[in-house]
């Protein structure tokens, strides 16, 4: 990584602008750092989940007896037992909690088991006997579209509607469905606490949102659940809605034990949402110096079975349809459909990804049509602060360097353009030399930062003096990206103080931090954390006519006026909501200011293809991204390398197969990830200005890095192959027929 | 049956009941969850250990079959308490997020500079490939042992 196009000072030692070692590092690298995986209590109970081996039946009737009857089998719950509300769902609950009168998925739950150990509990869910009468499964989203069978439609029309340009572009596009694939599968421990309530250790994004929805089905008073925070072997989206959670807290209760699961890594597969598949029908129309007159867009994703989150994750396919440019007049259809599909809900970049392989590919045959450089293309429809976003009509406040990242991109050094030795299709050496062909390919992206659409979103934080340095409490999940690092890095800045750590705690004991998701914690748990660590500094020199607080304590003039065990034992604490500024639901026709923040990225692929074979080595990626202020440089750099190689994979590799309802890969011999000789080399640049209302200028990071980084590859394939491309993940047959 | 084998320097020895895996008895009898499982097919080498010198996939060797072997695990590496070489270049270059494929990166990476002192960025990729990341694009893994490969000639 380059240095920043600003460079800034650093505040104190390990204070933001530094990259501290994370604290969690030692024991990750000794193997000693508990995940849920790793979780136990002497007494407790394995809990194993009977799934549909159908798409779509109806369930006839249950035998659990046969289950029963094995030794050391202690619980067989159906959805008869659910005690409360008997579905689930993030945003609107819809999927039962275990399936009653039918089955809408393959691998949907009909019923969970608890036993004394893992191998009777999968014994036991073997032998439950659940006799369907299957039904015709609606695998087919267009049809279902047709049948009016959605979630949700969404409508933007804006400007004249009847402006036409001069040259007009027209594609359609196709974006397979990817999973999160987390290394860690969903895992948990429920302990009972003795008084009808539990405790619950589960893998999460979440743990607020958890605990409501536990509640709920289990027909508690809500201080009855507690949901803790614990060890998370990544996420990318897959754990922000429940699978095991109140599966668990169910058969804890039921059995008055401790109840573990562990998901196999199938299980898994069918046990968390994925990445919507899309088609995406565009229409660009521009006038001969190249300016965006019209774009028109009909996006389909396909929701599956439950609703999950497919409404947020159709709107903001929808808002993001143009991508970061101008134009005059937009219209964009866009339909998430129900189906008997697997659900799909969170992944990162929530929609924007789809979108981005279809109008960037828009673009690049738009200057092709013009005979225009398609750098120069995008740079004459630059959007900037200030401007309107071409879909919402809300006006852009925060810093939007479009043209910057656009400009700083096609001015970072290329690599020969000649192919490189190794070789397309790897140690299998079945590729000539000679005849492979170096493309380039660029693309940018924009997506929003944080909740949209008038959702209340908050995050709370608490910091407080205490023998360990200074505590930052929330229950804000850390997944891997590093957020227990950069809320002590903004504690140690804003305080003034050396010692920092971040304790987690559940449910009880603070606010929600709201989801980690949509590039949001570093803006909101890290805004609650300065807020709480300066009114806490300002409340303490305050009360004690301090001019600076230190290590030592208060200091007045030359002198420690207060000594910092003198603090610790007046127990300071501050506890802060923070909230962005205000967001509101679009009007009917998608108008309005509907997000708080937004971000832009560029990517440029290099690859190396054998046209015959249709083999792509990915040689490198740069980038450049718009971070407001990068608090932990290594930390962004991190996420930029991290999700550049999810969106390389799903540019070439990371495929969910469905047939008829059925995933057919659902293990990771069968369903690829890029291995190291897979990944690119990565250059980044990062953008750092003032302005945005995260702490000290800080945006979001984690998504935007695979908005646009699938788009430039399959870009770059176009360049190379001469093939039109226009479906991801490319596969070896689109390039060499 | 009873298996018995050296694990971590140490005698070991696990009970055999059913078909199970040396990840298996490792995680679940000997208390030693740093071998992850993420896949159980041996494919993302989270569960990597160091079998008679080879590293493997601790997922797809049966318990039964360790009987004499001798089994390095994450948690035998460098002194008690004191990071080796690899785990220490781990931490500085920012190489770790989520944490779940570093113990398998961590002995696959330690097993290579045991052989190896400063293997060029080629050997520490082929070393790595078959260790899964989901986090990181490995970029910071390579730098982390680049550098090390670097501090040793």
């Amino acid at each position: 990584m380059t240095a920043p196009t600003r460079q800034r000072p650093t505040t104190g030692e390990a204070g933001i602008g530094t990259s501290p070692v994370r604290p969690d590092g030692v024991s990750k690298v000794q193997g000693t750092f508990a995940y849920a995986q790793d979780l136990e209590r002497p007494d407790m109970l394995w809990g194993a989940t009977v799934r549909s081996p159908h798409p779509h039946a109806r369930v006839i009737g249950i035998d659990i007896a046969p289950a029963l009857a094995i030794g050391g089998v202690h619980a067989v719950i159906t959805a008869d037992d659910v005690p409360g509300r008997g579905v689930f769902g993030l945003e609107h609950p819809d999927q039962p909690v275990l399936a009653d009168e039918t089955v809408a998925f393959w691998g949907e739950p009909v019923a969970v088991v608890a036993a004394e150990d893992e191998e009777t509990a999968r014994r036991a869910a073997a032998a439950v006997v659940v006799e369907y009468e299957e039904l015709e499964p609606s695998v087919d989203p267009e049809e279902a579209d047709r049948a009016d069978d959605v979630f949700r439609r969404m409508r933007i029309r804006r400007g004249d509607q009847t402006l036409r340009g001069e040259v007009v572009v027209e594609g359609v596009y196709e974006v397979g469905m990817q999973d999160q694939a987390p290394l860690g599968t969903e895992a948990g421990l429920a302990v009972p606490d003795g008084q009808g309530g539990v405790d619950l250790y589960a893998t999460s994004q979440f743990v607020h949102v958890d605990q409501e929805q536990v509640v709920a089905s289990l027909g508690l008073r809500p201080e009855q659940v507690r949901a803790h925070p614990t060890g998370v072997g990544g996420a990318f989206g897959a754990r922000e809605d429940v699978n095991l959670h109140i599966h668990l807290c169910m058969l804890a209760l039921h059995t008055g034990r401790p109840v573990k699961m562990v998901y196999s890594r199938a299980e898994s597969f069918t046990g968390h949402v994925h990445r919507h598949p899309a088609k995406m029908w565009y229409r660009h129309e521009a006038d001969r110096e190249g300016r965006l007159v019209r774009v028109e867009a009909r996006i389909l994703i396909d929701g599956g079975a439950y609703a999950s989150t497919t409404s947020a994750v159709l709107a903001n396919a929808c808002y993001f349809a143009v991508g970061p440019y101008r134009a005059d007049s937009v219209s964009v259809d866009g339909v998430g459909t129900r189906t008997n599909n697997p659900p799909c809900g969170a992944m990162r970049g929530f929609g924007a990804v789809q979108v981005c392989v279809g109008y960037e590919a828009q673009m690049d045959r738009l200057a092709e049509e013009l005979g225009i450089d398609p750098l120069e293309l995008r740079r004459r429809n630059a959007l900037a602060t200030g401007d309107r976003m071409p879909t919402t009509g809300q006006v852009i406040e925060t810093p939007l360097p479009v043209l910057e990242v656009i400009d700083s991109l096609a001015a970072m050094p290329l690599p020969d353009a000649a192919p490189g030795t190794d070789l397309p299709g790897g140690s299998g050496l079945t590729t000539e030399p000679q005849h492979v062909i170096r493309g380039v390919g660029y693309a940018f992206g924009i997506k929003n930062l944080a909740f949209s659409e008038g959702s209340d979103d908050y995050a709370e934080a608490r910091v407080r003096l205490a023998e360990e340095g200074a505590v930052v409490e929330t229950a804000a999940i850390e997944v891997g990206q590093g957020l227990v690092t950069v809320l002590a890095q903004i504690t140690r800045s804003a305080l003034g103080v050396s010692r920092a750590v971040v304790r987690h705690v559940d449910t009880s004991r603070i606010g929600s931090a709201g989801s980690t998701s949509a590039s949001r914690q570093t803006q909101m748990s890290g805004g609650a954390t300065l807020e709480a660590a300066t009114r806490l500094r300002d409340r303490i020199l305050e009360r004690h006519s301090g001019d600076d607080l230190t290590d030592e304590g208060v200091v007045r003039g030359d002198d420690v006026v207060v000594p910092m065990t003198d603090l610790i034992a007046e127990a300071w604490e501050e506890t802060v909501t923070f909230r962005h500024p205000a967001t509101e639901p679009s009007d009917g026709d998608g108008q309005g200011r509907v997000h708080a923040d937004f971000a832009v990225a560029g990517h440029r692929a290099v690859v190396d293809v054998d046209p015959e074979l249709g083999l792509v080595n990915v040689v490198r990626v740069d980038t450049v991204q718009d971070v407001g202020r990068a608090l932990n440089p290594e930390s962004v750099r991190g996420q930029i390398e991290g999700g550049i190689l999810q969106g390389v994979g799903l540019a070439v590799m990371e495929e969910l197969v469905i047939e008829d309802g059925v995933i057919r890969n659902p293990t990771f011999t069968d369903y690829l990830l890029p291995t190291i000789l897979d990944a690119p080399d990565v250059e980044a640049l990062l953008i750092e200005q003032d302005g945005s209302w995260g702490p000290y200028g800080a945006k979001g990071v984690g998504e935007p890095p695979t908005i646009s980084s699938t788009a430039a590859v399959a870009a770059a394939i176009r360049a190379a192959s001469g093939k039109p491309i226009h479906r991801v993940p490319v596969r070896p047959q689109d390039i060499a027929f | 049956m009873i298996v018995e084998f050296t694990l971590n320097g140490e005698p070991a020895q696990a009970r055999v009941v059913s078909p199970v895996s040396l990840l298996d008895v490792l995680r679940d009898q000997l208390q030693l969850p740093g071998s992850k499982s993420a896949c159980a097919q041996g494919e993302c080498g989270s569960c990597s250990v160091v079998f008679d010198g080879e590293v493997i996939c601790s997922c797809l060797v049966m318990a039964v079959d360790v009987a004499g072997s001798s089994v390095t695990t994450v948690e035998g590496l460098g002194e008690p308490g004191v990071l080796n070489a690899v785990q220490e270049a781990m931490v500085d270059a920012g190489a770790v997020q989520c944490g779940f494929c570093t113990p398998g990166i961590v002995v696959a990476a330690t097993e290579l500079f045991n052989a190896n002192p400063s293997p060029d960025v080629e050997e520490i990729k082929e070393a790595l490939a078959g260790n899964i990341c989901r986090c990181t694009g490995y970029g910071a893994i390579v730098r982390a042992l680049q550098g090390l490969a670097e501090g040793s000639r």
